[in-house]
């Protein structure tokens, strides 16, 4: 396990929060692995943000324990800062440097050479198609070049596990494609990503695993697809059984000229057909979206709260 | 893209993220300088200029006695004292107030591998440095631009001890300054902080010289910048009389303990949810 957690507690005292005492995350249990991408669903504050600053030792936790890459976060926050990469939801770039110096810099507090930061910092602005910005103010960079150039900065010393906090979050389409084009990179080269989204589509597309939180607690973890599963109506025969019955019902007994036009119509063996042909692609994992169109994570997630998303 | 950095002590680590932190600093001055230099000389030029040449051209009492020989020699630590002092308060904290509070920016260096205490300690040392240069840019101004004679004689151990003291506790300061104001308070860092330390600060007087307003004299004492000027003039200055140097040691020691304490404290809170 890169990052493990064991009843993960975070509680805002009153005085700093206002009113009672704010739990912030609640007893959180997480078990991601080597090479996964693994997603935090859920509204803004959900805890998603809270949990990110405790992993990567900037939030100190109320109770429970956290290891990353091996190490207790507690315990030992500069050893995990080692292991760790970490792309904020705001811009946390250095304005007094200009955009190779960010990366060149950064490899220096990490311990690299000048001579390797040097090459890093000039390898990852061409690999973002940064090169022809390095020399300029981190003011001058558009919104889309500056998460660029953070993701950059947060792989350079290449670290265990790769934190993205909302990276898409204030972006527009365009700048958001090119981002998620450079992340696919990354997780194609086997990088550990943990992500917070409040954007379901990217939750859906880029992780192994999604875990979806509200109020600081898991409500479902699973693979996006078996999340999408669990809320369509039974199992995945059952549910086509009836869309077929609905199907071949309505096609038999309505006046509507389509009896003797459809060979299936006349088959008595197309449902069974069928349905053996859905158990068998859910054996097999084969996602049934297109029988189960409309049901996506915004789904379940309204299903466990009856809220939302994006309230 | 997995592999983990190659196996260090954490020491070593911390060491090297330090180093680089304070590369950093001191790049960042680099690019400043255009803006620093000119900002560290306007005021004691000003002062040199008007207290040594303007006053006593137009006969203004200046100095008490009228010796204006002796007042540009008792200005001259006070002034190298008061640059130092506002430079590395002033740099540490203003940046400090605008990296933590409006721009995020001091993220990334958080994140450096090393304990937050060593990352606060950078600052105090960055910032020392900083004043340090600032002082030996004000020190030909103060020696050299008065137009009445000035008497020195640098007492070399002294002068290091007093230099760096003084660096230190002034960067300090700022650090135990900048990690509690918010930004948008900065502006009353001249009113409350600059003025008092400044004009209570023994710049422009000897501590002793206060003897005729006794309550005045005591208060002072609680003023950094106070043993700061005594220092500087105990160790150039021939013919001033100045605080004995046990007491500005042990004093300029303990504020610096004292300020390294609150420093670190309030960069852990600022930086530590």
């Amino acid at each position: 396990m890169v990052i493990s957690t064991a009843g993960l507690t975070k509680v805002y005292p009153a005085d700093t929060r206002g009113g009672t005492g704010l739990t912030a995350v609640d007893g959180l249990d997480l078990a991601v692995q080597r090479g996964e991408i693994f997603g935090l669903l859920g509204p803004n504050g959900a805890g998603k943000t809270t949990t990110v600053g405790m992993l990567t030792t900037r939030i100190i936790p109320t109770a429970g324990s956290a290891r990353v890459n091996g190490v207790d976060v507690v315990d030992d926050p500069a050893l995990t800062k080692r292991s760790i990469g970490v792309v904020h939801q705001l811009n946390t770039l250095d304005r007094s440097l200009n955009a190779w110096e960010n990366l060149y810099f950064h490899g220096l507090y990490y311990g690299m050479g000048a001579k390797a930061s040097r090459q890093a910092a000039d390898e990852l602005l061409e690999r973002f198609r940064l090169s022809h910005r390095a020399r300029a103010e981190v003011r001058a960079l558009s919104g889309g070049m500056a998460r660029r150039l953070m993701v950059a900065r947060a792989i350079l010393h290449r670290p265990a596990v790769l934190f993205l906090d909302e990276p898409t979050a204030s972006l527009d389409p365009q700048s958001r494609l090119a981002l998620w084009e450079v992340l696919k990179e990354i997780r194609d080269e086997g990088q550990t990503i943990l992500l917070t989204t409040h954007y379901m589509e990217e939750a859906e597309e880029f992780c192994d695993r999604v875990a979806i939180m509200d109020h600081g607690r898991i409500l479902a973890l699973d693979t996006p697809a078996r999340l999408k599963r669990s809320v369509a109506a039974g199992d995945g025969s059952a549910s086509t059984k009836a869309w077929l019955t609905k199907v071949l019902d309505r096609a038999r007994t309505e006046d509507n000229g389509l009896a003797g036009r459809h060979p299936a119509l006349d088959d008595p063996g197309v449902e069974a057909a069928l349905i053996d042909l859905v158990a068998l692609a859910d054996r097999l994992g084969i996602d049934l979206d297109e029988l189960r169109r409309g049901v996506t994570l915004e789904t379940v997630f309204f299903s466990l709260t009856g809220r939302d998303l994006r309230e | 893209m997995t592999a983990t950095l190659a196996p260090a002590t954490s020491r070593r680590t911390s060491w090297a993220a330090f180093r680089a932190l304070l590369l950093r600093d001191l790049t960042v001055l680099d690019k400043d300088l255009k803006e620093f230099v000119p900002n560290t000389l306007m005021q004691p030029a000003m002062l040199v200029f008007v207290f040594t040449y303007v006053f006593p051209r137009i006969g203004q009492a200046v100095g008490g006695s009228g010796n204006v020989g002796r007042f540009s020699t008792l200005l001259l630590g006070g002034l190298v004292a008061q640059s130092i002092a506002f430079q590395g308060l002033f740099r540490v904290a203003l940046l400090l107030a605008r990296e933590l509070d409006v721009t995020n920016e001091l993220e990334d260096r958080v994140l450096a591998p090393a304990p937050i205490w060593v990352i606060g300690m950078e600052k105090i040392v960055a910032g020392a440095l900083q004043s340090l240069f600032a002082g030996l840019i004000v020190f030909p101004i103060a020696a050299f631009l008065p137009a009445t004679p000035i008497y020195l004689r640098a007492d070399w151990p002294t002068l290091a001890i007093v230099t760096v003291l003084c660096c230190y506790a002034s960067a300090a300061l700022g650090l135990t300054i900048g990690t509690r104001i918010e930004a948008r308070l900065v502006p009353i860092l001249v009113g409350f902080i600059a003025l008092p330390l400044g004009f209570f600060g023994a710049i422009f007087y000897t501590w002793d010289a206060l003897t005729p307003i006794g309550w005045l004299k005591a208060a002072v004492l609680v003023n950094p910048m106070v043993y700061m000027s005594e220092g500087f003039r105990a160790s150039l200055s021939i013919g001033v009389v100045h605080m004995s140097l046990p007491v500005i040691y042990g004093a300029l020691l303990t504020f610096s303990v004292v300020f390294t304490v609150l420093g670190i404290r309030g960069f852990k809170n600022r930086v530590l949810g």
